[in-house]
């Protein structure tokens, strides 16, 4: 027989068993995963709620008319549901705004996080990111009645007044700091032993910045840009006051537009009646917005996946 | 203390049996060098590195000579590795750092203000103490220097020189395509060796560069920098005194001066031809310092 150094517990238990039952452990469990549970709900939710009406909107409109047609009239004595015009809108405008936004902010990012002294980043950073919290409303109207009239009219005289290019132009001032803060946090993670690397090399500033830092953070900038375009492409505000909303089958941004936002925007504040084609074209579109959404999100993970480095 | 036994590469079995000053000096090679450098790449008279206020290297004076590996050795926090950033300028990269005193290389002061920092460090390259691969393929980060530096060379052949000099070349050169990040951390250091000499330096600073490794893989970067020190100056920034004994012609021992109010300041105690310091100090504080009573 073996000695023992631990002794039994009396009634002959085992010493080593628990003894204080936590029952704080159980709960914060069923806390944490409720938490978990309600957007996971939320978002299956919205997608049983938008899936029932766009299901009943294509019983009466073929799908393919409604994907390939040109013509969208909801409201018209003859409606046609040609969702193109309104695919042609949202493109374009999203468009103009990437062409602003991923240049400016990348640029803004650089700098921020390569050659700005401590000092100018501590005071830059946050005021870019006051740009992020002015209401859209406020963006709508400065495209509007800025933009268009002080900046394109004097360009472009012919220029509608309500037009795609400023509203595209304004919305891609309204994503630069996410763009350009997602950046910049990207860049600053990356170690500084890659940046001393480069320096010890013989590299400049801008050859360090840009071939080293930049592909470094690859995939934390595609995942800023894809959100800007994410944001760019759900944004609804900018182009319902500035765009217009007449659906216009056009690449010509001098015209005006309809985005699929601003057409559920302004349909769904209309008076539709509810349970009526008109009302179920909304979810119709919504649903199409979804959709394109979603299958970028999926494109942008597959992106920050290929391009991920993982420092040791 | 600990710093003596630190994991290091086994020379012979009597090394990794005995610890202390006996293990040293049975790493100790080659004969008996003279105490003045002759053939001198730096001349260093006085110089002293401060990062705002603090003075962090104290009056240092030496000279470091032609294919040569100099040690520099000492406790943690005596300001060796921030002498060794300011032989190529790396220090600028630090707000607030500046040298006062004279760091010549080749009887040319480095921080006379007409000097450009990128051509200093072409000349004077960098081996860190983690090993900073690119998040690129190794090919490209070989060719990293070469091209920034706008050097016209057939790319594929200095790859390959690099890689062979680095002694990397036969474990990757069917992988040259792949992310660097796929190699050992011992694969890596090697590759950021290749990658420094690619631009042809004359000097190789080297910041601690087995730091972060196994006894195996430092072993291999050891004999590569005896190798190297054929073409190369070295300078080797250690906390491992048997590494210094091994690879070293010369050693440099620093520590730290505590003032009055509690500051350390680097200083330089005793430099000298590596056998003479681990056998014959002339300072005391370097006989304690290797023979493992202080530090």
């Amino acid at each position: 027989m073996t000695t023992t150094l631990v002794e039994s517990a009396p009634g002959g238990l085992n010493p080593l068993r628990q003894t204080k039952p936590r029952y704080g452990e159980k709960v914060i469990r069923v806390i944490l995963f409720a938490a978990a549970a309600v957007s996971i709900l939320t978002t299956f939710g919205i997608v049983i709620s938008v899936l029932i009406p766009s299901l009943e909107f294509f019983a009466e409109i073929p799908i393919t008319e409604f994907l390939f047609t040109t013509t969208w009239t909801p409201l018209f004595a003859n409606p046609q549901y040609g969702v193109l015009p309104l695919i042609m809108g949202t493109l374009v405008i999203t468009l103009i705004a990437v062409l602003i936004a991923i240049p400016l902010g990348l640029g803004s990012a650089i700098y921020l996080s390569e050659y700005a002294s401590p000092k100018a980043r501590k005071v830059l950073k946050p005021t870019l990111e006051v740009l992020a919290g002015i209401p859209t409303v406020v963006f709508g109207f400065f495209a509007l009645e800025f933009i268009t009239e002080f900046v394109l009219k004097p360009i472009f005289p012919g220029i509608q007044v309500f037009n795609a290019l400023s509203a595209g132009i304004v919305m891609g001032i309204m994503i630069i700091p996410t763009i350009a803060s997602l950046s910049e946090d990207a860049m600053a993670a990356v170690p500084a032993g890659l940046r001393d690397g480069a320096y010890a090399l013989g590299a400049t500033k801008r050859q360090t910045a840009l071939r080293v830092v930049v592909p470094a953070a690859l995939s934390g900038i595609v995942a800023a840009f894809v959100l800007g375009i994410s944001r760019a492409i759900g944004e609804t505000m900018i182009v319902t006051v500035a765009a217009g909303l007449q659906p216009n089958m056009t690449l010509n941004p001098l015209e005006g537009m309809q985005t699929m936002t601003s057409y559920i925007a302004a349909a769904g504040a209309g008076d539709v009646a509810t349970g009526s084609i008109e009302y179920k074209s909304i979810f119709a579109v919504g649903l199409l917005l979804f959709v394109i959404t979603f299958f970028m999100n999926m494109v942008s993970i597959r992106l920050v996946r290929k391009y991920r480095q993982a420092y040791q | 203390m600990s710093e003596i036994h630190e994991p290091d590469a086994p020379q012979s079995t009597s090394d990794m049996a005995m610890t202390g000053r006996m293990d040293v000096s049975a790493a100790l090679e080659g004969v008996d060098i003279s105490e003045t450098v002759s053939n001198i790449v730096f001349d260093l008279a006085n110089v002293r590195v401060f990062y705002g206020d603090f003075e962090a290297v104290r009056d240092v004076t030496m000279q470091i000579g032609r294919n040569e590996i100099t040690a520099f050795i000492g406790p943690s926090g005596c300001g060796k590795s921030t002498l060794l950033r300011s032989f190529n300028r790396m220090n600028d990269l630090i707000p607030g750092a500046r040298v006062e005193g004279l760091l010549a290389y080749h009887g040319f002061d480095i921080y006379a203000p007409d000097v450009d920092p990128i051509e200093v460090r072409r000349r004077i390259g960098m081996v860190f103490q983690k090993p900073n691969v690119f998040p690129k393929s190794i090919y490209e980060n070989v060719a990293y220097g070469p091209k920034v530096n706008g050097m016209k060379v057939n790319m594929d052949d200095l790859v390959e020189e690099c890689l062979t000099r680095a002694a990397l070349w036969d474990e990757v050169k069917d992988d040259l395509k792949k992310s660097a990040y796929a190699l050992s951390g011992g694969q890596q250091q090697r590759l950021v060796i290749a990658r420094c000499i690619a631009v042809k330096p004359e000097v190789i600073l080297m910041d601690e560069p087995c730091a972060s490794l196994d006894p195996i893989a430092t072993a291999k970067i050891e004999d590569l920098m005896k190798e190297l020190a054929k073409d190369y100056t070295i300078v080797i920034v250690t906390h491992n005194m048997q590494q210094a004994a091994r690879v070293s012609e010369r050693t440099a021992f620093f520590t730290a001066d505590v003032d009055a109010n509690g500051v350390r300041h680097g200083r330089l105690v005793e430099y000298g031809p590596t056998r003479r310091i681990f056998t014959a100090p002339h300072d005391p504080r370097t006989e304690d310092y290797i023979s493992g009573r202080f530090g």
